[in-house]
């Protein structure tokens, strides 16, 4: 190749060139560094020198390959052996590339405009100077050359990019290509590490803390520093596939960006809930994220139900009218259809899918032998043990989430400040919420730390305690009285017939009313409790808890003596109708000589049948409900919207100020909602049982009562007077439902186990128990030997060691989550030390520092470097610039500083203890002090 | 963020200016050249740069504007504007950020974060909604809180240590342009 031999004779000459432009620099000690093998480092000298004709970008050039050397050292912290003198060049340089900057960045940024025509303007000397003809294609040409060479495919890869973008960098890139014959093995490893360091720089340029300007004149040089030098390293192929992993990467970024905005989009109401949340207060949100949660929950519920109990049998079951208790009885078809008969669920509701009793007996239904009457105890069973489960996670989760009540440690109100306005908001209606639960969060931490520095007569408070808690027992007595009293007289009427309204609905309304009256009792008297409000919540909800217990409970007493008399009318009813059976095939069999069953000829309207006390109790359950929601949205609608309608417009004439007086506006009842909702879900758990189609009207209340008390606490109410912060986890509220959940199960797996189910309707009527449904399966489904794997797994003998183990396994776990506890704690508390410790420190930092300096003036060398720097460090905030520009060496130079003054005040803590404190303190005499720094150097 | 692949190509780089550019030049059409490559000496007044949809809803816009100004004026030459975005974007590391928010935050420029420019902020934050009562203590506890020298206002040093653990301040402290 002849004609490259010539390129490299050229070369060695502009080498020369080279090292003389550069000896003028006086960096000579770096060039020296660099260029170990003769002619290997030539083509970047070649670059730069041949810049040298023209002044203004050699200068530049030279620039740039220097301060991001010098910058490389300090980065490096390399202790600046070779380069130690050359640090003191960089800082010279980097202040005075401030002037310089511009052109710099202008040059950098025009990578079309100016740059080329710089590199036209080179190509003129460099023919000067080789001979070639012009950059471009002598560049070109190189590559080409290069191409043959060894790792062809990479090169032409980079050819390829190369040609296309500017050609300053190919132009460089040629000359180094033509080195590469004669680069040696340590030539090779050192410009290696140096592009290394290149790519480093460029990988991390965005933090370092330098102004834009500087920013994009280093990035440029190092890049292109790279381009040259990678390439002659063949490590260059990887070049235009990194790129695209760059790009790809930032494509995925942004990628999961939207999906998690698709995310958030995608979770239910959150818009809604973070609106009110910013206007009331987490508090009130807590009650609309538990309102969500519990919607999730049902729609599974219902899914289950809906899925695999109902729709089978209205697909697959036998339809209506067929049988008797699919049919409506003759006596009350004439009113089966009033509206007033059909809202108390009788008529064709209780004749339907959403009651037990229309629910056949018939093993398999259907062409897919689909086992009803198992599906549906396993359903009912099902429910139980997936809202527990569900329960017991999202508790466990939240636990873990840490269920700390609102403190947050150190920085409370510091992150408040500096950190919580979200400097992504661009839109104004965003802001404004943003700017509302600023304020309210604000206030709740305001609020907390009242709290914490009250400090009042204890006594008196206890006393209040004390007779507040005697009231609240009293009036939870007298309403639980009250109830069972109700309850009794219920039970007179219901034989009697001549009933007014009044009487009829006598037990709904006094549960009502307690519901309405009592909580705000409570209420006032918490007042005299004077609780922090989270705390005075959580006493309010467990009062209230106990009030609706007692409903509860004497409730369902009620309901389980209906539920026997019902059963002993059952019994005559069975008696009697398998008595007329009897004869009836007895005559039947006499007349046709047939004794085959062939079934009365009777209309299934008329057959006689049993009272089937699971669908009363179903009624019931969906009774009350139902008249619950209706009370629940009446509440709002009167109590909440009517009153601010009329505080808001009467106003005008009104001889008070009644929106600052008396009747003012409402505000959310936290604990009220709340205890309905877990109420609520608690005669859903019982009812679902008895009225597969509670559980859909019930998805239908949450559904509605989402979006019903959205807007009316937007609308109607206002904040709290004192918006406190609820606990970060649910799970005061998940307790609840929990315990509502457990005294749910009761009942019902009563009634399942011990009560016989109805002769005559249901699932399973004709057996003994329900659970009999299970047995049958097991007997005549599955194989035999599952028969007796059952058997001996419900042996006493098993079951109790396995109750005894599960107790163990309880204990363990519960002694290690203890110990964990306890471990956790201590650990608190040794943050907390710590962090009071450093404070104190700090605190006397200024007196101990004295101290620390007399020391170190005492020791006569390492006296000086520490306190120095600081000093100068701190003023650069003043226009902020100057810290960071400054610091080419200060990327790491900020740190640095931090380093060196923490270093400074640790040994201070210990030092105080041993020096009287007298001697410290500004008074300290100028001689001692020493602010030292001028003399020992 | 060491670790983070953040080398532009020079095709990005360039488009990336492309863009801000145009955003430069269209707050101010009459002062900048839409050619921004023959480097135009000018600057944005404040008050045009506010009006930016970005930041228009900040109530610390003047502020950010101010601090990122060598002037300290508010007037922002396209370079500083850069900047301005470069150090408010996802990838500036969190030193940088928590400098600058330093100095949006210290209203008087007197390197400390002292009661009064907390007063500021805090009014701004909550558009003055908290009573006087509510804005001393507020303030207070801040100053407890943070401040470790006992100086009784905040150091850039207090700021950093408090501003470093605060585990939403990096994605806040952020805009997307």
């Amino acid at each position: 190749m002849p004609r490259k031999g010539a390129v490299q004779a050229d070369d060695v000459s502009v080498d020369i060139d080279d090292e003389q432009s550069d000896s003028d620099d006086g960096t000579t000690k770096r060039r020296a560094n660099r260029r170990q093998a003769g002619g290997g480092r030539g083509g970047g000298g070649g670059a730069k020198g041949r810049g040298r004709g023209k002044k203004a970008e050699s200068d530049e050039e030279e620039e740039e390959d220097e301060a991001p050397k010098g910058r490389r050292g300090a980065q490096n912290k390399r202790p600046a052996k070779k380069r130690g003198g050359k640090k003191d060049d960089d800082d010279d340089d980097s202040e005075e590339e401030a002037p310089k900057n511009k052109r710099g960045g202008a040059a950098n940024k025009r990578k079309g405009g100016k740059g080329r025509g710089g590199d036209d303007e080179d190509s003129p000397a460099e023919k000067g100077g080789k001979g070639r003809k012009g950059g471009k294609k002598g560049g070109k040409e190189e590559e080409d050359s290069k191409g043959k060479k060894g790792d062809g495919k990479g090169k032409d890869e980079k050819n390829k990019k190369k040609k296309k973008k500017d050609d300053s960098s190919s132009d460089s890139n040629s000359n180094s290509d033509e080195e590469e014959d004669s680069m040696s093995e340590g030539e090779m490893a050192r410009l290696m590490e140096e592009v290394e360091e290149k790519k480093k720089l460029i990988a991390n340029i965005r933090n370092k803390p330098w102004r834009m300007k500087r920013r994009l004149v280093l990035l440029r040089e190092a890049q292109q520093f790279v381009d040259k030098f990678e390439g002659a390293l063949g490590k260059g192929k990887g070049r235009k596939w990194y790129a695209y992993k760059v790009m790809m990467t930032k494509k995925w970024i942004k990628f999961q960006r939207d999906f998690e905005n698709f995310r958030t989009a995608c979770i239910p109401w959150e818009r809604k809930i973070k609106e009110v949340e910013s206007h009331f207060g987490s508090s009130v949100a807590s009650y609309f994220i538990f309102l969500r949660w519990m919607y999730g929950m049902n729609l599974v519920l219902f899914g289950l139900t809906f899925g695999l109990v109902v729709m089978p049998e209205v697909l697959m079951g036998l339809p209506y009218g067929s049988i008797p208790r699919k049919t409506v009885p003759r006596a009350e078809q004439d009113t089966a259809q009033d509206y007033a008969v059909l809202m108390d669920f009788n008529g064709y509701c209780k004749y339907s899918v959403l009651f037990y009793g229309y629910y056949n007996d018939q093993r398999t239904i259907g062409l897919l032998k689909f086992r009803l009457p198992l599906a549906y105890l396993m359903v009912g069973i099902g429910t139980f043990g997936y809202s527990l489960m569900l329960v017991i996670r999202t508790m466990a989760k939240n636990a873990d989430v840490g269920g700390g009540d609102g403190d947050e440690g150190e920085f409370t109100f510091a992150w408040k400040m500096f950190t919580s306005w979200d400097y992504l908001i661009g839109n104004a209606e965003t802001a404004d919420n943003k700017y509302a639960s600023i304020t309210t969060s604000f206030k709740e931490s305001i609020v907390d730390e009242q709290e914490n520095q009250k400090d009042e007569n204890i006594h008196l408070r206890r006393f209040l305690r004390v007779l507040a808690n005697f009231l609240i027992t009293c009036s939870l007595g007298g309403s639980g009285y009250l109830i069972y009293f109700v309850v009794k007289r219920s039970q007179d009427f219901a034989t009697r017939d001549d009933l007014s309204w009044y009487e009829k609905n006598e037990l709904e309304l006094i549960m009502s009313l307690l519901g309405l009256v009592c909580p705000p009792l409570f209420e006032t008297i918490a007042e005299l409790e004077d609780y922090h409000p989270r705390i005075a919540l959580k006493w309010q909800l467990g009062r209230i808890f106990a009030l609706f217990l007692g409903n509860l409970y004497t409730f369902l007493f009620a309901l389980f003596d209906e539920v026997n008399t019902k059963l002993e009318e059952e019994q005559s009813i069975k008696n009697a109708s398998i008595w007329a059976m009897k004869e009836y095939y007895a005559n039947f069999s006499r007349l046709v000589n047939d004794s085959e069953s062939t079934p009365p000829p009777m209309n299934p309207a008329d057959v006689i049948r049993g009272p089937c006390w699971e669908t009363a109790v179903g009624i019931e359950f969906v009774k009350l409900t139902v008249s619950d929601i209706q009370v629940t949205y009446l509440t709002i609608l009167i109590g909440d919207f009517a009153r601010a309608v009329i505080v808001r417009f009467l106003n005008y004439c009104w001889c008070w100020d009644l929106e600052a007086g008396f009747p003012s506006y409402g505000e959310f009842d936290i604990s009220g909602n709340v205890l309905g909702l877990v109420f609520n879900q608690g005669m859903i758990w019982m009812g679902a049982f008895y009225a597969p189609g509670l559980v859909g009207i019930n998805v239908l209340r949450l559904l509605s009562s989402m979006y019903y008390q959205c807007w009316a606490v937007m609308a109607t109410n206002v904040p709290h007077e004192r918006v406190f912060k609820a606990s970060k986890s649910n799970n005061f509220y998940m307790g609840l439902l929990l315990l509502v959940l457990f005294l749910s199960l009761l009942p019902v797996v009563y009634t399942i186990m011990s009560l016989p189910p109805s002769f005559d309707c249901g699932p399973f009527s004709g057996k003994e128990k329900m659970f009999d449904v299970i047995m049958e399966t097991i007997d005549l489904d599955l194989p035999a030997f599952m028969g007796t794997l059952f058997s001996y797994a419900a042996n006493p003998g098993l079951i109790i060691p396995a109750v005894l183990l599960m107790v163990l396994a309880i204990y363990y776990l519960n002694s290690v989550s203890e110990a964990y506890q306890n471990s956790n704690m201590e650990l608190k508390k040794k943050m907390q030390m710590a962090r009071d410790e450093e404070k104190n420190r700090r605190n006397n930092t200024d007196s101990t520092n004295q101290v620390m300096k007399d020391l170190e003036d005492l020791l006569p060398n390492r006296s000086l470097a520490p306190p120095a720097p600081p000093e100068p460090e701190k003023p650069p905030e003043p226009e902020g610039k100057p810290t960071k520009t400054r610091g080419g060496a200060a990327g790491k130079g900020v740190d640095l500083q931090k380093d060196v003054s923490l270093a400074s005040s640790n040994p201070n803590a210990r030092e105080p203890v041993t020096r009287a404190p007298g001697a410290r303190g500004r008074g300290q005499p100028p001689g001692g002090r020493g602010r030292g720094g001028p003399p020992p150097r | 963020m060491g670790n983070k692949q953040t080398i532009f190509t020079d095709e990005q780089l360039d488009a990336y200016q492309v863009r801000l550019h145009g955003r430069y030049h269209e707050l101010a059409p009459h002062l900048v050249p839409m050619d921004y490559t023959t480097e135009p000496d000018c600057k944005i007044p404040l008050a045009l740069i506010v009006n930016m949809p970005e930041l228009k809803e900040n109530p610390f816009r003047n502020r950010i504007v101010e601090s990122f100004s060598e002037d300290g004026m508010g007037n922002l030459s396209f370079n500083e504007f850069v900047d301005m975005f470069s150090v408010l974007s996802e990838t500036a590391p969190r030193e940088l950020k928590a400098i600058y928010a330093f100095k949006i935050y210290d209203f008087n420029v007197d390197n400390f974060l002292c009661k009064e420019d907390l007063e500021k902020t805090l009014n701004r934050l909550t558009k003055e909604e908290l009573t006087p009562e509510e804005v001393d203590l507020v303030c207070e506890k801040t100053i407890e809180e943070a401040d470790l020298d006992g100086d009784s206002k905040l150091s850039f040093a207090d700021f950093e240590n408090m501003i470093t653990r605060a585990p939403d301040f990096l994605s806040t402290f952020h805009i997307r342009i």
